[in-house]
């Protein structure tokens, strides 16, 4: 038998679930009690609004319309693209796959600076139509509009669903298809009946880290919607800090938190009823060259598509970054590396590149760490039979990405501030804050795959004499890498990008890159603005080049495939 | 087996830094503020040199969230010293009791107007005036007169010409509210901004995305007046990428038409190295640290005896008449006028 012990699965798990109660469940049950009773005394006054006005279930509701708005369009533009990355092979794939992740790190403001200068009304585009058409007006009016935050969510979200829907679907055997079309199925009817079903696991996995991610949208809504949209976030922001009325604060947070469990638990269930023991030699991939013209149509449009809706905006970012007064000039890269160096806080461009790829790189060992061991805990208990207790899990592990980061911050504020837990101002705690983000998704991004994998596989390799270990280094590992890699390019991401808990854990001696962007955009003047442009191009190339390293890791045509050939 | 090394690798550095960042020594004083702080170099090495300390510095995200870190840390504090509570977050400050009295001698120095703590828990460090900035050049395009009031903002060849900040979100956003409520009053400022939403203001969620999403002098933006600070145009020439020996922006400074922020430190209740933390304070308020903020922090330093640098005499303007709303006012009222105002203009 090499099914894990009870007790050895419980050791694996113990690890995330340490982490979980350290630096989420403590902070978080702390600073709910603290904002509950101030002074030990339970005081409701200060919630009195929360029922008495509909204001609140006015901004629950729009946060939530949104978010499944955003998922539903995000899904339906992304599943094409991502039988394209699944299924061919093309010039420059890899390439383009590291180019599709980059917005993800992009920080919100020069997202909307980025789409500004495209869309809006003195963008490039409203120019160019007026010009042509001769109006007065610009045709395009987008700005503070929910058209606008939508366009910037799946401008966000696009590359989630690609890269683990994508990465899921090149794992799945062709020869089921072709069987089917051969037995006289259409291709619409093979793709509703085999590919789909198959499909589900990773379609969910990545449609709830897309409505998560909107749910608790923060910038996007707040900058490119226009203050007229709030999200619930935005309002735990307000009135923590603008009201410091912290028990509504506390009520809101924990109302985001329970509406995002219960669509986690909701999930986990589903996912577990979709799913189809189903084991392929492909995990390597299969991919073929594009042949017929419809192929060259098709993989073509959709290309099409990503360059126009993804790569433009960064692009018009890079053009902002050369371009001065009088056209191309490179003073801002210049400035980048000599201006400001009298301030006490200048660091060299190079150090925060530094900086920013060291606490990614940490953050992303411990996720993939923590995510490989929750994981394997996950998938093991549902082969024991206890499922109903893993949902439970499953959507526990979940829980940092929904709640605020304003209310964690506050919570690690007043928790982790004597020894040994003395961290706050430590710098360990960034790589860590990071981490309790991206686990979630590498767990999200790992899960499918491994329940993919019949136990039937695992135990013949034992009977032919395989340790567990054996067993899990050349079973489990070469099916799953795909998605091990998947998630370890997004821990990566959201580090650099640091977004969620992080905002409240920057240290000001070791900037980042989106911090030093911060402090550009922090004063008026056009070298400041050019800075911030030159900066955010810098980390666009940088996070690009991880990418695509990090592709190159796991060549498909290079790594030899599993032994058991089918 | 390459992935496993290479992940055994990356934990081993990620020990590495964890490790080196742990383990620092020797005598420090920490000082806890916000993200827009900033300070020279040379300035903070003098303090540094004199009193054989390092100064380490602790940012905490805006103003109003490093005020409710310190606040809620309070039993353990984060440092010694806090820099960054303006006038309209001053009463939440010294309501949640954090502070501890000091009566600098170099309080002499600094105008009686900045003085709002009458026990001296907050001592003002700067100030600057949040304000209307126009884009010179655009008017002058358009043969339109610049705006010489905030009533002219509601006249209609001013229409959609304006942005200003959420207050909600935004402290200019509050300033600004705050500049109409103490122009036309609690009882008028609710007409002005309804006006003012018929003549198609914008709002932005703060100043980054007014000044730079919308204002037609720093970007592609499409409004020509945008709430900002009246050293703005101060900054555009220093910061600019060709020398100019004008700015192309402007700040009006009309009587009532400005608010005033002053910026306060205070020593946190619980510091243990008391008399370290009065040096800090005193040398925040003395004329080397005070010469060094206008081009730092783009503020006026509140010490009389500081020297303003070329570009702040040349360029910048400050209000003879700021509108005056006490710290007191602004505690007790902000909550139900961010809801007005949100109501009136945004609903």
């Amino acid at each position: 038998m090499n099914r894990p012990k009870p007790l050895f699965r419980w050791l694996l798990f113990s690890l995330p679930l340490i982490f979980l109660i350290v630096f989420y469940f403590y902070p978080l049950v702390k600073i709910v009690l603290l904002s509950f009773l101030p002074e030990g005394t339970w005081d409701p006054a200060r919630l009195g609004k929360l029922i008495n006005t509909p204001i609140y279930g006015r901004i629950l509701w729009f946060t939530c319309w949104q978010a499944a708005l955003s998922t539903i369009i995000t899904l339906i533009l992304a599943l094409p693209g991502a039988y394209v990355f699944a299924r061919y092979r093309f010039f420059g794939k890899n390439l383009l796959q590291a180019l599709m992740t980059v917005p993800f790190v992009l920080p919100t403001v020069v997202t909307a600076a980025a789409f500004r200068a495209l869309l809006g009304s003195n963008g490039l585009l409203n120019n160019w139509l007026m010009t042509v058409f001769d109006l007065s007006h610009p045709p395009i009016r987008l700005d503070q509009t929910v058209a606008f935050f939508l366009l910037a969510h799946v401008f966000y979200n696009y590359t989630l669903v690609l890269r683990i829907v994508g990465g899921f679907w090149a794992g799945l055997n062709p020869d089921l298809m072709r069987a089917a079309r051969m037995l006289g199925a259409s291709p619409w009817q093979t793709f509703r009946r085999i590919t789909l079903p198959l499909l589900m696991p990773a379609i969910g996995s990545s449609a709830l880290l897309v409505f998560i991610f909107c749910f608790t949208s923060f910038g996007v809504v707040l900058i490119l919607g226009g203050p007229g949209y709030a999200t619930l976030e935005v309002e735990i922001y307000r009135q923590s800090i603008q009201l410091f009325n912290l028990p509504m604060a506390a009520a809101l947070s924990l109302i985001q938190i329970l509406v995002n469990f219960l669509l986690m638990w909701l999930h986990a269930q589903l996912s577990k009823r979709s799913r189809i023991a189903f084991y392929s030699d492909s995990a390597t991939g299969t991919t073929e060259k594009v042949k017929t013209p419809h192929q060259k149509i098709f993989i073509g449009a959709n290309l099409l598509f990503m360059v126009i809706l993804l790569l433009t905006p960064l692009l018009a970012l890079v053009v902002r970054s050369v371009t001065g007064e009088d056209g191309l000039t490179f003073a801002y890269y210049l400035a980048l590396f000599s201006t400001d160096a009298k301030s006490i806080f200048f660091v060299e461009p190079i150090s925060a590149v530094a900086n920013s790829i060291g606490f990614a790189l940490a953050a992303m060992t411990i996720a993939v760490i923590l995510g490989l061991l929750a994981s394997t805990f996950l998938a093991s208990a549902r082969e024991r039979g206890s499922s109903s207790s893993s949902s439970f899990w499953d959507a526990i592990i979940m829980l940092p990405l929904a709640t605020s980061a304003v209310t964690l911050g506050f919570g690690y504020i007043i928790t982790l501030n004597k020894p040994p837990l003395n961290l706050r101002d430590s710098l360990a705690l960034v790589p860590i804050a990071h981490a309790l983000v991206a686990f979630p998704f590498v767990v999200r991004c790992i899960l499918p795959s491994l329940r993919q994998i019949p136990q039937t596989l695992r135990e013949a390799a034992s009977l032919l004499g395989a340790s567990p270990y054996q067993v899990w280094r050349w079973v489990d590992i070469p099916i799953i890498s795909r998605a091990i890699l998947v998630g370890a390019v997004f821990a990566f991401s959201i580090s650099m990008g640091e977004f969620g808990a992080s905002a409240f854990v920057t240290r000001s001696h070791t900037p980042t890159m989106p911090v030093a962007i911060f402090r550009f955009l922090g004063q008026p003047g056009d070298l400041n603005y050019g800075q911030a442009m030159a900066m955010s191009s810098i980390l666009m190339l940088v996070t690009c080049s991880g990418f695509w390293l990090l592709g190159r890791l796991k060549d498909p045509t290079k790594t030899p495939g599993p032994f058991i050939k089918s | 087996m390459n992935r496993i090394s290479l992940f055994a690798g990356l934990l081993i550095f990620s020990v590495v830094v964890g490790l080196t960042v742990t383990a620092h020594a020797g005598k420090s004083i920490t000082l806890m503020t916000h993200d827009s702080f900033n300070i020279g170099k040379e300035v903070i090495a003098i303090f540094e040199r004199e009193n054989e300390v390092k100064v380490r510095f602790l940012k905490s995200g805006d103003a109003g969230a490093a005020l409710v870190q310190a606040i809620l840390s309070k039993e353990n504090p984060l440092a010694d010293v806090f820099f960054g509570v303006d006038n309209t977050f001053l009463s939440r400050a010294v309501n949640a009791d954090i502070f501890l009295p000091y009566s600098s001698p170099l309080l002499n120095e600094i105008p009686a107007a900045l003085k709002l703590d009458n026990q001296n828990r907050l001592l003002p460090v700067d100030y600057g005036d949040v304000c209307l900035n126009y884009d010179k050049e655009w008017f002058k395009r358009n043969n339109l007169t610049p705006p010489r009031d905030l009533a002219d903002l509601i006249k209609p060849e001013y229409k959609g010409l304006t942005v200003v900040e959420n207050p909600a979100t935004s402290s200019p956003g509050m300033a600004f509210l705050l500049t109409t409520i103490g122009r036309f009053g609690e009882e008028g400022y609710l007409d002005f901004w309804k006006k003012l939403r018929d003549n198609k203001v914008a709002v932005a969620s703060g100043w980054e995305d007014a000044y730079y999403g919308h204002f037609t002098s720093a970007s592609k933006g499409d409004r020509p007046i945008v709430v900002s600070y009246a050293s703005s145009p101060p900054a555009v020439v220093y910061y600019s990428e060709k020398p100019l020996s004008e700015s192309p922006t402007a700040a009006l400074v009309a009587d009532n038409t400005a608010f005033r922020q002053i910026e306060f430190v205070g020593i946190l209740k619980g510091t243990k190295q008391l008399q370290l933390a009065q040096k800090l304070v005193d040398f925040m308020l003395s004329k080397k640290f005070q010469e060094d903020i206008p081009l730092q922090m783009f503020v006026f330093p509140a010490n009389k005896t500081a020297q303003l640098p070329e570009v702040f005499i040349k360029h910048a303007v400050t209000a003879e008449k700021p509108v005056i709303v006490s710290p007191s006012t602004i505690e007790a009222n902000r909550d139900s006028w961010i809801e007005a105002w949100t109501n009136t203009v945004l609903r």
